[in-house]
């Protein structure tokens, strides 16, 4: 039975930059795997500087859980080791082959596997990180069995791209790599998608799911947001999630039987002179996107979108489960009475400011924190961007507090940092709540183990 | 603009750490985001973030109260030339009152600021804005004649023992502006109520006009004389005796619009005070056995502090309950117990200040019951499933 969700209480943050419907071809020279794109990972290396690599090789594997391994991207020669303060991994740099080589894992319909054959198979060829679980939003432990598996099948953050436009044509794959899916819960995979954007066929023709529909404002296209208003999670539950592109790598695992992680990326952002979409691989080097493509010097890029993404060099590579690149201006600049003048030109979402009186206009936006770090003072205000049903700023006191019966009671397994990244941008107090959330979640998980 | 960037950027250095001047830091850091705000950029989390901060929501709380404040000025003037059997004109008058209320203001704001800084440079915070607002807000609930030492002495009390002690804005268990003036009320009951202390120049002065009276509505309500109250218009509009801002309750609803429209004040709570009060109100009416209880339920809405309250005090985010029903609650409980506490007890005319003081206490007990009852929802998603 699908379910049809209206979300009302949320945010949309319309800003310069979105992504032009092209696409071109991006063949990077160098692509790297950043160890710090997984949460709670330990890594030990299993390769060495000049090693050679195929595009499924493994690279590194986690001390914690040593069946998960992470395989190369693209083939070619392991040019450099990055490491960062105390010695930890930072990048494993691939100067990568002008053709890529696969290993080979053999092609199989999943229709005639067993389960623990499925699991094997996605850990061996280095698929299995995709998959990740709530709690804690981190890879997903191949030893459980989730009650559902998500799948949220549109994003609606700032300038995310079309998810549409990512998948066109790839109906097969996302099908099989769905079957293979189905196979490792007795419960339901679920497909969400928003019928108030440009449906895709390669979604409503998809069998072995429940396709729900959701509508309504950022964060409704949030995997947590779906989770919560279709199957809660309660405290010894788990479910695991993953994205549609990742569902076609697993698709092309059985039927290629190759490790191929090709990507399709927006670059947007409203310092970007062309932005449109490319065709590369995960782990590449956005110099090709941004070169000679800059509006100015001082600009911050992103991987993944403003709310939640990480701040890369401008020499740097593109995070692991991000299908975005965004490049706005660092606010690194004094704002002459900022706080008193009526600023017609800045975003907010309250009504302070002008900005409410044309939700359609589109603004430009800088990384300026916008004020000084105070105590929680207003109130009322995380409660009409958190469509969960849960009270944002009593469970963040309770993390801050570390009262692991209270974050409990409140709902810690249900949420992470993503779900709270709106409550930190219109938070009045400046308060960077995503590290709190993603703190709550390390000393759960550690009492826990 | 660019030269108080540059005189800002000669004097940093000098109050940075490690400088000569480090004492100094947080009211540099006041000073120089008062004019700019600061270069910082995000570390980590969300790369952007809203255009609001502190400074922009308290300082509509400020523009919100200014009507009052300046009926206040004019009233105060008003009632002082009509005690004295004087005509003045419109300006006059004003200067009257402006000259009486301005010191209050500058020493509420030197003694509170200086108490703020110091914490905060001992704590190595920022200076937090709350002050803005307790600032303006203590002035206009006390009566123009309060002795400028005892507006000194409130204001440190209610900042240090009403604020400070519990780690600064944002902590404090109840409002500032009403612990200043509770502590006014008790410690010096005789300049904070009566029938003369109200209108400026009144208490020791033998030139007042025969039959003047400096008696607010409450203070007549309270000993019985009903007939003696001023029209409801003349209460609406505020030309009568009270505390410098609370009078007019047309000035306030200014106020009142602007919180609202700007959504910095909770509706929640000044909808759920004002039904609170008329419930309680149509509860003595319909069982009176007196003229107070017989009063229309809608005139105590008009009178004394009640408007003042509901708008600027009852709402203070900070002391007020955190969760969304727990403000109908915490807002209909203030409405209820003001007009209890007038009505029924004869030592304290107006019942708002300590209707709010007593909520504010409780307003965590009332959030921890509305949290216990979405805990226990949650947790019955168990069973269903």
């Amino acid at each position: 039975m699908s379910k049809e969700i209206k979300i009302k209480k949320g945010l949309n943050i319309n800003l310069f930059g979105e992504a032009e419907k092209t696409i071109s071809e991006l063949k990077a020279k160098q692509y790297a795997i950043k160890p710090t794109d997984f949460v709670g990972v330990f890594p030990k290396l299993l390769v060495k500087e000049g090693d050679l690599v195929k595009a499924g090789s493994p690279v590194f594997y986690d001390k914690h859980r040593e069946n998960i391994k992470f395989t190369a991207p693209v083939s070619g020669k392991i040019a450099g080791i990055l490491r960062g303060a105390k010695r930890v991994l930072q990048e494993i740099i691939i100067d990568a082959d002008e053709e890529i080589f696969y290993e080979s894992f053999g092609k199989e319909n999943p229709d005639d596997l067993k389960k623990e054959k499925i699991i094997e198979k996605l850990l061996k060829s280095g698929i299995w990180p995709f998959i990740r679980q709530r709690p804690y939003s981190i890879i997903a432990d191949p030893d459980t069995e989730p009650k559902a598996i998500f799948i949220s099948g549109f994003d609606t953050s700032p300038l995310a791209p079309d998810y549409d436009f990512l998948i066109h044509g790839k109906g097969e794959e996302f099908q099989t790599g769905l079957n293979a899916i189905a196979k490792l819960t007795s419960g339901k995979v679920h497909l969400n998608i928003n019928n108030d954007l440009p449906g895709s066929r390669v979604f409503t023709n998809s069998k072995n799911v429940q396709v729900n529909n959701f509508t309504g404002p950022h964060p409704s296209g949030n995997v947590g947001t779906q989770i919560n208003k279709i199957d809660p999670i309660n405290k010894g539950d788990i479910v695991w999630y993953l994205r549609p592109q990742e569902v076609i790598t697993i698709g092309k695992l059985f039927l290629e039987g190759k490790f191929d992680v090709s990507r399709v990326i927006a670059l947007t952002g409203s310092e970007i002179k062309k932005t449109s979409y490319f065709k590369t691989y995960i782990g590449a080097s956005i110099e090709g996107m941004i070169e000679k493509n800059l509006e100015q010097e001082n600009v911050r890029c992103i991987s993944g979108n403003v709310l939640t993404g990480t701040k890369i060099e401008k020499s740097g590579f593109l995070s692991f489960y991000d299908y975005q690149l965004t490049v706005i201006p660092e606010g690194d600049h004094y704002d002459f009475l900022g706080w008193m003048l009526p600023g017609l030109k800045k975003h907010s979402f309250y009504r302070t400011f002008m900005a409410w009186l044309t939700p359609k206009k589109k603004f430009k936006v800088h990384t300026n924190l916008n004020g000084g770090e105070r105590s929680f003072v207003m109130t009322g205000q995380f409660e009409r961007v958190f469509p969960l049903d849960i009270y944002p700023m009593q469970l963040l006191k309770a993390i801050i507090i570390e009262d692991i019966d209270a974050m409990e009671n409140l709902g810690i397994y249900e949420v992470d940092e993503e779900d709270f990244a709106l409550c930190e941008y219109i938070s009045t107090s400046k308060i960077n709540i995503q590290s709190v959330v993603r703190n709550g979640l390390d000393i759960i998980r550690k009492e826990m183990s | 603009m660019k030269l108080i960037r540059n005189i800002l950027d000669n004097i940093k250095p000098h109050v940075e750490k490690g400088g000569k001047f480090h004492f100094f830091r947080s009211t540099f850091d006041a000073i120089e985001t008062l004019f700019f705000v600061q270069n910082h950029v995000t570390q980590k989390g969300s790369h952007i973030r809203d255009s609001v901060d502190m400074k922009r929501t308290m300082i509509v709380v400020v523009l919100a109260v200014i009507p009052a404040l300046l009926f206040g000025m004019w009233n105060t003037g008003r009632l002082h030339f009509l005690s004295i059997g004087e005509a003045a004109a419109f300006w006059p008058t004003f200067w009257y009152g402006f000259f009486k209320i301005l010191p209050i203001i500058i020493v509420t704001y030197v003694v509170g600021l200086t108490i703020e800084i110091i914490f905060a440079q001992k704590r190595g915070h920022e200076v937090n804005e709350g002050f803005f607002v307790s600032g303006i807000l203590i002035p206009l609930i006390l009566p123009a004649d309060v002795p400028l030492w005892m507006v000194a002495v409130a204001t440190a009390f209610a900042v240090i023992i009403g604020k400070e002690v519990f780690g600064g804005s944002g902590m404090n268990i109840m409002n500032p502006a009403l612990i200043a003036r509770a502590f006014l009320f008790f410690a010096y009951p005789s300049k904070m109520s009566g029938d003369v202390i109200w209108v400026s120049g009144m208490t020791n002065n033998t030139n007042i006009v025969d039959g003047f009276s400096g008696a607010t509505p409450l203070g007549n309500a309270l000993v019985g004389n009903l007939d003696k109250l001023p029209s409801p218009m003349d209460m609406f509009l505020g030309i009568i005796p009270g505390s410098i801002g609370e009078t007019s309750v047309v000035a306030i609803l200014i106020g009142a619009a602007i919180l609202l429209y700007t959504g910095v004040g909770s509706w929640r709570i000044m909808f759920s005070v004002v039904a609170g009060a008329l419930i309680m109100g149509f509860i003595f009416n319909l069982t009176a056995v007196n003229d107070y209880m017989a009063l229309p339920a809608w005139e105590h809405l008009i009178m004394g502090g009640f408007a003042f309250g509901a708008i600027f005090m009852a709402t203070d985010p900070v002391t007020a309950t955190q969760t969304n029903k727990g403000k109908y609650i915490y807002g209909f409980l203030i409405g209820l117990l003001a007009i209890l506490i007038r009505v029924v007890n004869p030592a304290y005319p107006e019942g708002m200040m300590l209707a709010i003081l007593l909520m504010n206490v409780f307003a965590p007990l009332i959030d921890h019951y509305v949290v216990a009852a979405n805990i226990k929802k949650r947790l019955k998603r168990i069973k269903t499933v």
